[in-house]
């Protein structure tokens, strides 16, 4: 009897509705023939949703593309048509922004390193068995989504979908009585998130580097969240307004999503990845030293221990929670006026799973008459099929099942939308 | 005895509201104490929802291939809910998963019944199947029924 020499790897998600995320690898002898990931995508539908709404109904449109991030929707909606209209929001208002933010971070960063990824390492098939062996992880994944949430809830209004973000700022401004209960359970959050560097840092990564063009948002002084010009560390540095010139999207047959690319270079990465890498240094000096105690330093290219970035930037989200809300002060007014004019506006902010843009062009009404927007996990998409072929070509000694794991553990690396839904894939091996 | 009542959906998911449409129908006429809690599936913050509580009823729409608008009925309490019918979105955890996650960290009421209503289509924008819309009904009927004698209880 010859050895196999055709495999198949195909991962599908549940049957159930429309494909939602699917994975494909094909092994011929030595070599890795093809590997395609197929990702639902749901901003489509809210391009054409959004043509002809209110350029004020943006952010609580586009909140609902998504149940993890509805924050950062909001927030790059709100930016491109703060731009649209030639307004900035600054001040205590655009820091209750980046406080809002923080809570999302906290809130998505939770469920990834704790629920999704870090089972991965341990060696369970879910968070269901490594909270049965070891509750402890799994209720520190709940505590911390509870200050996030609680966070969401006293500044968004509710914990998803915020409901108090407008464009020019706030319908409400939260009292500093109302944070100041934050502060002990954000400095609990920060403790937790510091035990979840120590953790990951401990585990096994498989050796794998890449060398990426690594992109993220860059402003003076700041750790990419909330505002910045785009830079890489290839040399890219250009305004939000310039993304159409230098990224391009393509269409892929086996894919709903489009593939982000940029112009005549090709793939790129954003996220905690690349985030840490162009601005480590401004880190605040606790989630600094974390790091650095977690031996990660800004060359840091292997994506399996992204999940001990996100874990650093789980630390710097509770602690800038917590001076942002040292240094709050109430604003005289919960919003700035924003008339509405023709024209163009570019909003781009870092979701905690990279960079999210969004561009409008709303006439003299204020109504909207065409909107893009391009997801972290769309921009993310060629770089996570490049990995994977890496991966699987490093691995093709291990057995399918270990194989398999392996796949849906460096698709879990970007904490793509399908992050999870990757627990539940079946697994269907071809041999010929 | 403290009862919680969560439904689970997506409005924007044709079918995937089936959960909410429950909601709106027991929406004042559950005894007082009583609480109704709408939420979209975020293994998190159901776990949150439903800790403390004695006694628990989750609605979520279901995909199992049954007809549209059949209803399942599952005592989470006595047994492990079955994996597949519950629809898992792109980033969460299925309620099923949930579940049992809740039950190995001891936060799952004794008392768990879930009660599954099989939709039909679950596309974005989608209108909620008329069967649905029905079985919705016929379900917010039994959960006030259940809970109405569950709460009479000494």
């Amino acid at each position: 009897m010859s050895a196999p020499r055709t495999k198949t790897i195909r991962t599908d998600y549940l049957a159930r509705v429309e494909g939602e995320g699917a994975m494909y690898v094909r092994i011929a002898g030595r070599e890795v023939e093809d590997v395609k990931l197929n990702i639902y995508e749901p901003p489509r539908f809210f391009e054409a949703f959004l043509r002809g709404r209110g350029f004020t109904e943006a952010p609580d449109i586009t909140a609902r593309i998504c149940g993890i991030c509805p924050v950062a929707y909001q927030m790059s909606s709100v930016t491109a048509m703060e731009m649209a209209c030639g307004v900035e929001v600054g001040g205590q208002l655009q820091a209750l922004r980046r406080l809002l933010y923080c809570g999302e971070w906290i809130e998505s960063h939770a469920l990834h390193v704790f629920m999704l990824h870090a089972p991965d390492f341990l060696g369970y098939p879910s968070a269901i068995e490594l909270a049965r062996d070891n509750p402890a992880v799994v209720a520190s994944a709940l505590e911390l989504k509870k200050t996030g949430n609680e966070l969401m809830t006293v500044i968004g209004g509710r914990e998803v979908h915020p409901i108090n973000v407008k464009v020019g700022g706030w319908y409400r401004a939260p009292r500093a009585r109302e944070l100041a209960p934050l502060v002990p359970k954000l400095e609990r959050a920060r403790e937790i998130a510091l035990e979840a560097v120590r953790l990951t840092s401990g585990f096994d990564f498989p050796d794998y580097e890449q060398d990426y063009e690594l992109v993220a948002l860059d402003h003076p002084g700041e750790y990419p969240i909330d505002r910045g010009r785009i830079v890489s560390n290839r040399g890219l540095d250009i305004a939000v307004s310039e993304y159409d010139d230098h990224f391009e999207e393509e269409h892929v047959e086996w894919s709903n999503a489009l593939h982000s690319r940029i112009v005549e270079r090709g793939s790129y990465l954003c996220g905690p990845l690349a985030r840490f890498a162009l601005a480590a240094d401004r880190l605040s000096p606790v989630a600094r030293d974390a790091a650095r105690e977690a031996g990660l330093d800004p060359s840091e290219r292997n994506p399996f221990r992204s999940i001990v970035v996100r874990s650093v930037e789980l630390v710097y989200a509770a602690d800038e929670a917590l001076r942002i809300i040292a240094e709050y002060e109430e604003p005289d007014a919960p919003s700035i006026d924003v008339v509405p004019r023709a024209g163009v506006g570019y909003g781009c902010t870092e979701a905690p799973r990279g960079i999210l843009y969004h561009r409008y062009e709303i006439d003299d009404e204020g109504t909207i008459r065409d909107a893009k927007i391009v997801p972290p996990t769309s921009q993310n998409q060629r770089t996570i099929e490049e990995d994977l072929r890496g991966v699987v070509e490093r691995s093709l000694d291990m057995p399918d099942e270990a194989l398999t794991i392996r796949c849906e553990q460096t698709i879990r690396n970007y904490d793509p939308c399908i992050s999870c839904a990757t627990h539940f894939l079946t697994l269907d091996i071809e041999r010929r | 005895m403290t009862v919680a009542v969560v439904c689970v959906g997506n409005r924007l998911r044709g079918d995937d509201a089936a959960g909410l449409e429950v909601a709106r129908h027991l929406r004042g006429t559950l005894p007082e104490g009583v609480a109704i809690t709408e939420r979209e599936g975020e293994p998190t913050a159901l776990i949150d929802t439903w800790e403390g509580a004695d006694a628990l009823w989750v609605v979520d729409a279901v995909s199992s291939g049954s007809d549209a608008g059949t209803v399942h009925r599952l005592d989470a309490g006595e047994r492990p809910l079955p994996p597949d019918p519950f629809r898992a979105s792109t980033h969460h955890m299925s309620l099923a998963e949930t579940v049992e996650l809740a039950r190995a960290l001891g936060r799952l009421p004794a008392r768990t019944v879930v009660y599954g209503i099989e939709g039909a289509s679950f596309g974005i924008g989608d209108e909620l199947t008329p069967a649905v819309a029905a079985a919705a009904a016929t379900v917010a009927d039994a959960v006030r029924e259940e809970v109405a004698e569950c709460t009479r209880r000494p």
